[in-house]
């Protein structure tokens, strides 16, 4: 029910240490935004700097176009949901679930509706006089919920909720997530993992956080099939994309770029006339290369390694020259590929290529 | 032999006996007793191991059997008897002769009030300092001064506080810090302030709040929440904080009546009533570093995401504190406050050091002392100890039992 605006927003620690600069980004009300990045990227800090609980070095926060630097968390009206959910031990589901409503010093019905309501939602109703160390992890992660709903807060934050789950419940309590948000289509909400899937499913558009600052804003499948740069082609996706040397020997609409493994690949990204001979990495994710026995190959090598998925087949090739070793994924069953010699091709646009790290195809 | 040398030599025979005993009587087992080897190998490997816990335990076993579980039994045999008529049983007349006494009534009574006030009130002040030092570059410094205080002994602490309570004639220059303060009042505007109106505002603010204390009760009850034992709890509640806030008011008044005797220097600890809180505050003094450094730990253990959790959800400091920090560490604030119990409740020395139980400030563990050692009646100091026993057992399993809950 809000919208944020960050601006130039910056963390330093004890003067010296910088954990974030120059985050600027801009929420709409209703997104569900997700930032990811590897760990130590500052993406919980940033999220604590928005709840309120770290103090913000310098830039704006505002909520709903009002300035909050310096506002206390509980008037922000923003709910967080913790990692380890933080329910208070001593007290059961119920209290849990009213004590911000009771701080705030609302009407015994008041509270007692609100719960209830939110019981309902997350199907906690036979649990409400229960204390925490009664329930499963998935149930504690839902009273976490339920103790942010009740609140009906502008701004719903997310810090890396599922990660303390079992992968089964982790997945259910994910679309449980996706459904919340479905039912309260205008809130707002932003959440932290380091966990791709939920990056990509939950997400309306994904924060990419490294080096300090924002690699990419964009929805999941911007991401996917243009990035911005080289940081998050190979962050997302897994496994992550390969990256070929090479130089650029025809522009124009389409370019074609010979590799310094000897493969040639045309890519759909546009290139000008004095690109000619430029030094770049060609993107290829692994899903993307085809098998081929023609001339038009992109990538030839020696199969080192497979995998096995079912689905589809992982091939690991050998390293040639400062490459990172080149993956493959084929669909279906290719027990017979290892230590052969395969050739691989690309369809344009599924090539990216990146000078000095950055996509052309931006710009 | 030269004193130091019969100490090393002490300290050598004690610890190479122990060496010895665990060592030859580990061998003994595994070699002669049950060796590991002939057809019987695995069997007497399996005995060894189930016989080698109580070799360890055994010397503990023995030692506190022999200096604690016998003087029990003995003292309560000695409590029935009479030393005058040889040993005599006399069946429960010493008790009878006790509870007739004067002094031993004043030692009840005193010691109910050091329960009543030194557990409280270390605990508050230590769980004060431990909230105040925690998460503080210059915490632990504090933490160690508030600390020290513990590696005192009770006589050393009593000595001195007796030269804090130290009294010198009138004209001579008092070497008693309370006296030196006290001599500063004059009657004037400082005095007014400092001795009557902060004290009298004080006492009016407890009895205030014992009051709201004792009236939520009084609504809670009437709404009949948790059923009949909880209203009678309640009642009773109400009624001991009614009490103390008439005692807080009178308090009050004396506050702003009394007559103060300026200039004259007092001898602190020959004033009845007061001269026994005098004495706890060595206590209090010597326990808060104890209860700061248990409670310190606790809090260390809370969560620190449940805190954070109660920031967004709006708790300011004080909520923090008394509605998320406290009821975490409830058990271990009662595992201090029965522990502290158990001292105030064996509490000697200080009062043996400091008035020796004149000036109606006699305690029960120097009452027994008294009549154990300075009397020389058996029977009647055995009593006494049993008194003892008696109110310490309870509060010391339910100190075990609740310590062992905090460790699961």
């Amino acid at each position: 029910m809000a919208d944020l605006k960050l601006t130039d927003i910056a963390k330093t620690y004890g003067g010296t240490v910088e954990v974030l600069k120059h985050i600027d980004l801009d929420i709409k009300e209703g997104e569900l935004i997700v930032f990811v990045g590897p760990s130590g990227c500052g993406k919980s800090t940033l999220l604590r700097m928005i709840a309120g609980l770290e103090k913000i070095t310098s830039g704006t926060l505002e909520i709903d176009g009002q300035v909050v630097n310096d506002v206390p968390p509980a008037q922000r009206g923003i709910a967080m949901v913790f990692q380890s959910y933080a329910l208070y031990p001593h007290m059961t589901v119920r209290e849990n679930m009213s004590f911000a409503l009771k701080l705030a010093k609302k009407s015994a019905s008041e509270i007692e509706e609100a719960v209830n309501k939110a019981a309902q939602i997350l199907q906690l109703e036979e649990y409400l006089d229960r204390l925490p160390k009664a329930l499963s992890g998935g149930q504690r992660q839902r009273v976490a919920i339920g103790r942010s709903i009740v609140r009906d807060p502008k701004v719903y934050l997310f810090d890396e909720p599922l990660s303390n789950l079992d992968a089964a419940l982790r997945v259910a309590t994910r679309i449980e997530i996706a459904q919340l948000k479905e039912s309260m289509p205008e809130s707002t909400m932003i959440y932290v993992t380091h966990d791709q899937v939920e990056a990509m499913t939950l997400a309306s558009r994904i924060v990419v956080l490294a080096n300090k600052g924002i690699a990419q804003v964009g929805t999941p499948l911007e991401l996917y099939e243009r990035p911005e740069n080289e940081f998050v082609a190979q962050f997302i996706g897994s496994p992550s994309m390969n990256l070929l040397a090479g130089e650029i020997i025809e522009t124009g609409t389409q370019t074609v770029v010979t590799l310094d493994g000897g493969g040639t690949v045309t890519s759909a990204v546009p290139t000008r006339d004095n690109e000619k001979g430029l030094r770049v990495n060609v993107g290829v994710r692994p899903e993307d290369m085809l098998e081929t026995t023609g001339d038009d190959y992109l990538f030839e090598g020696k199969v080192n390694f497979t995998e096995a998925l079912g689905e589809v087949t992982l091939l690991y090739f050998n390293k040639v020259g400062d490459n990172d070793a080149v993956i493959g994924k084929l669909p279906g069953v290719h027990a017979g590929l290892r230590g052969k010699s395969v050739r691989m091709k690309a369809e344009p646009e599924k090539v990216q290529v990146f000078h000095n790290g950055k996509s052309l195809y931006y710009r | 032999m030269h004193p130091a040398a019969q100490g090393l030599l002490t300290i050598f025979l004690g610890v190479g006996g122990c060496i010895a005993y665990f060592y030859f009587s580990n061998q003994f087992l595994d070699k002669v007793l049950f060796p590991a080897k002939g057809e019987h190998a695995g069997r007497n490997i399996n005995r060894a191991n189930m016989v080698r816990p109580w070799l360890f335990l055994f010397p503990a076993i023995f030692a506190l059997g022999l200096y604690l579980a016998y003087p029990v039994f003995a003292t309560l045999w000695y409590s029935l008897t009479d030393r005058d008529q040889g040993g005599a049983f006399v069946g429960l007349a010493n008790y009878r002769q006790m509870f007739d006494d004067p002094k031993f009534w004043e030692a009840v009574q005193n010691n109910m009030l050091w329960l009543l006030v030194v557990p409280a009130a270390s605990t508050a002040f230590g769980l004060l300092a431990a909230q105040l030092t925690d998460r503080i570059k210059w915490g632990s410094i504090a933490k160690s001064l508030i600390f020290m205080p513990m590696a005192i002994s009770f006589v050393g602490a009593s000595v001195i506080f007796k030269l804090i309570y130290d009294t010198r004639p009138v004209g001579q220059s008092q070497i008693g810090v309370l006296n030196a303060v006290w001599l500063q009042f004059d009657g004037g505007v400082g005095s007014f302030l400092i001795l009557r109106l902060v004290p009298g505002l004080l006492m009016i603010c407890a009895a205030a709040a014992a009051l709201y204390v004792a009236w939520g009760m009084v609504q809670k009850a009437l709404v009949g929440k948790g059923g009949g034992l909880a209203t009678a709890l309640r009642g009773v509640g109400t009624l001991l904080l009614a009490g103390i806030a008439f005692a807080a008011l009178a308090l009050a008044f004396g506050a702003f009546t009394k007559t103060y005797a300026y200039g004259v220097p007092q001898t602190w600890l020959t004033i009845p009533g007061w001269n026994s809180f005098f004495l706890m505050i060595v206590l209090i003094w010597i326990q808060t570093g104890f209860a700061m450094v248990i409670l310190s730990a606790a809090l260390r253990g809370i969560p620190e995401e449940t805190v954070e959790a109660a920031i967004v959800d709006g708790a300011n400091p004080f909520q923090v504190f008394f509605k998320i920090k406290m009821p975490q560490i409830s058990g271990t604030i009662v595992v201090v406050w029965t522990t502290i119990t158990l001292v105030v409740l064996k509490v000697f020395d200080i009062v043996f050091a400091m008035t020796n139980g004149q000036w109606e400030t006699q305690v029960l563990a120097n009452y027994m002392y008294d009549k154990l050692f300075r009397a020389n009646d058996w029977g009647l100091g055995s009593a006494s100890a049993m008194i003892i026993m008696l109110l310490v057992s309870p509060i010391l399993i339910w100190n075990v039992y609740n310590a062992r809950k905090e460790m699961r």
